[in-house]
């Protein structure tokens, strides 16, 4: 049983990622990445949210009734939201003032009522806890790449402690400024979509139409 | 007059709530593979978002806003800690209601959009609207012109990118780039081009 928890744990990092391969949760991934604090704030409070409300629902799963599953679960979830948000106002302001409406849009977030759905409906509350959180870790794993590769190229900074000396405060390293603006997190989740793919060849999609070659005569 | 307009046109070009805010991006990748079911769900979106935009104004400030309650009694009360849970409240039971509507009234508009109507709830281009709106602290007729044209922004969007990929499964990608991969970057180049309207102000 251990052997099966941390694996339900570790899964989720790469063989069954829910950003890269279960296409969940994309929205802030792209958004608050543009510096590795937020994002870390971000990846927190989304692996918090998943673990807990997947617990919650797992322990209430037989009382609620199929036709108003929806709306009870968006209720938890909404609540635990409401909960982090508060947090976050009171204790860091300034990073709650930066992630504005993505905290609130956790509750859409697909990650959360994903698992939700498949796993914490059917499972006992120990095990939708560790699966939420794996989850929530593996959307981490991605954020923080992200994050990491926008701060450190866009602005030479990790967490707001300068690595690399920009030109403008008399160093030497000319940032990327187009790795600040929304488009960079494209280019770069769908280069990771690549990496992760060429490693793990089993989770490259079929092709809708073959290219065919002519044989040579 | 001129301000709404301004707005209108910064919120469908300038600040698209898919392109370079991100909202609603589980469904717009998954969604936009044929032109025709996402011009239905852009529609869907532009008709749920310029109904929730305004009626969670309306929530707001006759309800959760500081003294709001006066009306009641309870010139004290402040209740925006409650904001997250009654948007998502009032847009679950709109979609609702709206799909009900519909399938009553406008049985053919149902049948295009049926399908679409229940995955709006859990669209976060919904959902981010009416935070925007709290955000922004806009007045009714601007949180009226905020929801339809982030709506036609986001609907304009994604019909754009179905147009794309249409085109693009013929094309000879890399394995791994398959898919997903090639969708990102597909949105991230339009995403770029979008921001060459940044500099348009009315």
């Amino acid at each position: 049983m251990a052997h099966k928890r941390r694996e339900m744990l570790i899964d989720p990092l790469v063989d069954n990622n829910p950003i890269t391969l279960q296409v969940l949760g994309i929205c802030s991934a792209l958004a608050v990445t543009s510096s590795l604090q937020v994002a870390f704030v971000m990846s927190v409070a989304v692996t918090l949210v998943t673990g807990f409300s997947s617990m919650f629902i797992s322990m209430i799963r037989n009382q609620i009734p199929g036709s108003i599953r929806i709306i009870v679960q968006m209720v938890i979830i909404a609540s635990l939201v409401i909960l982090v948000d508060q947090m976050l106002k009171a204790y860091a302001f300034e990073i709650s003032k930066t992630l504005s409406v993505f905290v609130g849009l956790i509750i859409t977030n697909c990650i959360v009522m994903g698992r939700a759905e498949a796993f914490a409906m059917k499972n006992p509350p120990v095990a939708s806890f560790i699966d939420g959180v794996g989850n929530g870790l593996g959307y981490g794993l991605i954020l923080m790449m992200v994050g990491v590769i926008r701060e450190l190229f866009g602005a030479g900074s990790l967490f707001g402690i300068t690595i690399l000396e920009t030109v403008n405060n008399g160093g030497w390293y000319v940032p990327n400024g187009l790795l600040l603006l929304p488009p960079s997190a494209f280019f770069i989740i769908g280069l990771i979509i690549w990496a992760f793919r060429t490693w793990k060849p089993a989770q490259v999609e079929e092709r809708e139409y073959k290219i065919q070659v002519a044989e040579a005569h | 007059m001129e301000g709404l307009l301004s707005l209108a046109v910064k919120a469908i070009f300038v600040e698209n709530l898919a392109l370079s805010f991100f909202l609603g991006m589980c469904t717009f990748i998954a969604v936009s593979k044929k032109i025709s079911t996402a011009i239905g769900l852009g529609i869907s979106v532009m008709v749920v978002q310029s109904i929730t935009v305004p009626a969670n104004n309306l929530i707001l400030n006759y309800l959760l806003a500081p003294g709001a309650l006066a009306w009641a009694g309870f010139p004290d009360v402040d209740l925006t800690f409650l904001g997250l849970i009654s948007y998502i409240g009032v847009i679950a039971a709109l979609v609702q209601i709206l799909e009900m509507v519909l399938d009553k009234y406008f049985p053919p508009l149902y049948n295009a959009l049926g399908v679409f109507l229940p995955l709006i709830t859990v669209n976060c281009a919904i959902l981010g609207g009416s935070l925007f709106m709290v955000e922004r602290s806009y007045d009714l007729a601007e949180s009226v012109t905020y929801g339809i044209s982030s709506g036609f922004g986001w609907a304009l969007a994604i019909t754009a990118m179905a147009g794309v990929r249409e085109k693009l499964k013929y094309s000879d990608i890399p394995d791994g780039l398959q898919g997903l991969g090639i969708t990102f970057i597909t949105a991230g180049l339009m995403a770029m081009a979008f921001m060459s309207f940044s500099g348009v102000k009315l």
